[in-house]
């Protein structure tokens, strides 16, 4: 096995730190709805796809990419507090989240077709050079995001008093309803910001990536990796430990075969769930 | 019945294996065959993840390793294709069988975690199997692979080996669920405690519903590999799989093991209905769109709320059974003089983390007495009875119990010794209906009663109990002095020796207590020896022929009722030392 060059090393760092990132930016939703609100939502997935296909229709339409989040979050947000409104009736499973997953991909592919899609935008190609390393805009991007919103959201949990009660619900729904807590508001409110994160985390997506229905599926393992990983309801959790993940698959790569690399992601999620379950 | 099922399998194979014989288009024949797939691979995942509620994600994981057993024996081995599929049944058994055995160990990995931690398996296991000379990367071909002439074209050999497997398939699930392994299952599946502390073997069987869950799935995989002749590792370990299984099992209805047949083909027609009509995107947005309506609405899926509607038409008679004719719940073994104590615990302790729940507990129950245990909250008498049923494993000391060591047994060992116990909330199994719960301890305690005779049984101590009018009811309908008789007359159904009761009159009003005082009577008066842990002191001062109370996890005090209670240090331990 021949090592890596250090240029080669580093560069590979730097893109597992950067697509850690974007695990990151992908479990937080998916964390904070399964960690506070008992919900596995498998849709998440698909609604970040859908978030990634608006921007490119709307970024086709000459619309600097980074606008299209003033028109997407908003949506999304009413999008998601909609769906929890519409499900809250029921106690719904992982698996009615999977129906949903099933109807977005269909839309998506009845709308866009199967055919891969590639955002053009004035992001896209422009690289920094630092040192002997190449720093892309949209991984940058990606990365200022992810922090960005889970450092907020971590800081909304701590230090306010709907984050507060927030954390209430996630303990004990129905003693925190009984101290006054409002409990079908606040959860409106989180389901909201959950697919808000997504529809931030489809522009990542369509910043970077080349889109096809399809890969909906391609992101759950690793992502729910992270989020396990990084402890359920724990704002900054999937954003550590997607880096985490995301460094050692570059690590494998640069070691190995590239093909190799899921094998990090799932072993270390097999390890935890059997070291460690009741953490979760 | 059996008989009458038996024919009608036979049937169906003989009638539906003439079907090739009359030449129809080879495109039919190639459609019944991926519905038959379709029902295998459903079917099969019902034996584990519908019957205990362990929702497998991982069933492609399986499904694959069949398909790359028969793919690498015949096409690098040269072995003939349809000796490859016993391999392809072992190695997906094996394999399912050593992954169960370790994730089975861990009681927390319920639920969507296991659910998760087999799809996990599943990419790992792709992640393997494309790295190395398994498949390397391009896919097997198996073109080359003579196909054996089973039927008048290739399309009808392989409509005639789904069929053959379909119908194993469904014969071995059907009588799964109708014997003694089935019903462990349904009740691992409600509470999968409770089952073991009733005499079910939980981690055996769910290790033997995993292993042919997982061989049948091979064997399916066996087949396809040689259908599709090309395999590839993007295809195989594809997560539509097990979306595919899980959505038809729950569409169908996954308590019944006809259920998720209903749901594989009715999901298969209606997919290729879409596809032939170019409208395959729209065909996933309906499976989807019925998927959730499903859920929301028909819980049961469509073939359960069907068998819910005929079972409410046919509303069964119950048979007057007296309770004449009961037998004595701990029939005294013979041999075994009186004086001895029935059970003696020695030393025993318990700590969880920083708590001593029990410290150096020592105690005997003699034979045939109503031992009391008393004591303030979080003294460890619940602790005393977990450890005792078997629920938890003291950290050191012994139960001796007819002069067998308990302590080292698992729980559902420790049933079949005769030890019974209730639980101080009810924790009936909320899917099987009243009847069905007092037949459990009856088929799986020490007796081991075949269906039939545990039924009666049961019927018996329903009566007794004075639930018969309810048997046919779901444990939801009860209410809590009824779930509380319901809980006494599933411990007296395994007859025991030793009836450990916790809190049984906790909640109850003074007409129920009443009531369950005079059953308890009656249950000693057939000489049961009991336990029983209770806050209720006029019951216990009624009932008990001697009390032993327990503070801080340690015996303060045991004798006579009524002396006890009077003791310096039993009072401080109730009310505290007063002030001098």
């Amino acid at each position: 096995m021949a090592l890596p060059s250090l240029t080669l090393l580093g560069q590979s760092l730097l893109s597992g730190l950067f697509i850690g990132a974007l695990y990151g930016l992908l479990g937080l939703g998916l964390s904070l709805s399964w960690g506070m609100l008992r919900q596995i939502n498998l849709a998440h997935f698909a609604l970040a796809f859908l978030g990634a296909y608006l921007t490119y229709q709307l970024a086709g339409a000459g619309i600097n990419p980074l606008a299209t989040l003033a028109v997407i979050v908003p949506c999304f947000f009413a999008l998601g507090a909609l769906m929890h409104w519409l499900l809250a009736r029921f106690s719904v499973s992982a698996l009615v989240t999977f129906g949903l997953t099933a109807i977005i991909e269909a839309l998506i592919q009845w709308i866009w077709t199967a055919d891969f899609r590639r955002m053009e935008s004035g992001y896209s190609d422009v690289k920094f050079r630092v040192g002997a390393l190449y720093v892309a805009l949209p991984e940058l991007l990606t990365l200022a995001m992810a922090l960005a919103l889970s450092l907020a959201v971590w800081a909304w949990l701590r230090h306010t008093y709907t984050g507060k009660a927030m954390r209430a619900i996630a303990e004990d729904a129905p003693i925190a309803a009984a101290f006054g807590v409002d409990v079908h508001g606040l959860s409106l409110l989180l389901s909201g910001l959950c697919a808000a994160f997504a529809g931030v985390a489809g522009l990542s997506l369509a910043l970077s990536y080349t889109l096809a229905p399809g890969q909906i599926y391609a992101w759950l393992g690793v992502v729910f990796a992270a989020v396990m990983l990084g402890g359920l309801g724990n704002p900054l959790g999937p954003l550590v430990a997607g880096i985490v993940i995301g460094v050692s698959e570059a690590l494998t790569m640069a070691f190995t075969a590239p093909a190799w690399a899921p094998l990090v992601s799932f072993s270390l999620l097999i390890v935890v769930l059997l070291a460690r379950p009741g953490r979760i | 019945m059996r008989a009458r099922a038996l024919a009608g399998f036979a049937a169906a194979g003989i009638g539906l294996s003439a079907v090739p014989f009359f030449g129809p288009p080879a495109f039919y024949e190639s459609f019944l065959y991926l519905v038959f797939h379709w029902i295998v691979l459903a079917v099969s995942w019902n034996i584990l993840s519908g019957y205990s509620g362990y929702f497998s994600f991982g069933h492609g994981a399986f499904f694959g390793a069949g398909m790359y057993t028969t793919a690498t024996l015949a096409t690098k081995a040269g072995v003939p294709f349809l000796w490859t599929l016993p391999a392809a049944a072992l190695v997906a058994a094996v394999f399912g069988i050593a992954l169960g055995a370790v994730v089975f160990r861990l009681p927390r990995l319920r639920g969507e975690l296991f659910a998760l931690l087999t799809l996990a398996v599943t990419f790992v296991l792709a992640t393997i199997v494309l790295n190395t000379p398994i498949d390397g990367g391009p896919g097997l071909y198996l073109s080359a692979v003579p196909l054996p002439a089973i039927g008048p074209s290739p399309s009808s050999a392989f409509y005639l080996l789904g069929l053959a497997l379909a119908l194993t398939t469904l014969w071995t699930a059907r009588e799964i669920q109708r014997s003694r392994f089935g019903t462990g299952l349904f009740a691992i599946h409600d509470d999968e405690d409770v089952a073991e502390v009733l005499g079910v073997p939980t981690y055996r069987y769910k290790l033997a519903a995993f292993g042919l869950s997982c061989g049948l799935a091979g064997i399916a995989g066996g087949i396809q590999a040689m259908f599709i002749s090309y395999v590839t590792v993007g295809e195989t370990f594809s997560i539509a799989v097990p979306l595919n299984v899980v959505l038809m099992s729950v569409l169908g209805g996954s308590r019944h093991w006809f259920g998720p047949a209903v749901g594989a083909a009715t999901v298969t027609a209606l997919l290729y209905a879409f596809t032939a009509g170019d409208y395959a995107v729209a065909g996933r947005a309906a499976v989807g769109l019925i998927l959730i309506l499903v859920i929301l609405f028909l819980p049961e899926g469509i073939f359960g709320e069907l068998i819910g509607a005929l079972k409410r038409r046919r509303v069964s008679v119950t048979p007057a059974i007296g309770t004449a004719d009961l037998p004595a719940p701990n029939a005294a073994r013979p041999g075994k003089s009186e004086g001895q104590p029935l059970l003696e615990a020695r030393g025993l302790s318990k700590a969880f983390r920083g708590v001593q729940a029990l410290a150096g507990v020592d105690l005997e129950v003699r034979r045939g007495e109503i031992l009391g245990l008393v004591g303030p909250n979080g003294s460890g008498k619940s602790t005393l009875i977990n450890v005792v049923s078997g629920h938890f494993r003291p950290d050191s000391g012994r139960i001796l119990f007819e002069g067998c060591d308990l302590a080292a047994l698992e729980a559902h060992r420790i049933a079949r010794t005769g030890i019974a116990r209730t639980y101080q909330i009810p924790r009936p199994f909320a899917h099987l209906s009243v009847l069905e719960n007092v037949a459990v301890p009856a088929m799986f305690g020490r007796d081991a009663q075949a269906r039939a005779d545990a039924e009666r049984e049961a019927r018996r101590w329903l009566a007794f109990t004075g639930l018969a009018a309810k048997a046919m009811s779901l444990p939801g309908e009860l209410n809590l002095h009824q779930r509380k008789f319901l809980e006494l007359a599933r411990a007296l159904a395994s007859r025991p020796n030793l009836l450990l009761l916790d809190e049984v009159f906790s909640g109850l009003t003074h007409a129920e207590i009443d009531d369950a005082i005079r059953l308890i009577r009656e249950i000693r008066a057939r000489g049961a020896t009991i336990v029983f842990v209770e806050h209720v002191i006029r019951a216990v001062l009624e009932l008990t022929d001697r009390i032993v109370v327990l503070s801080y996890g340690r015996v303060i005090a045991a004798g006579d009722p009524r002396a006890v209670m009077r003791e310096p240090d039993v009072v401080t331990a109730y009310l505290g030392k007063p002030r001098v």
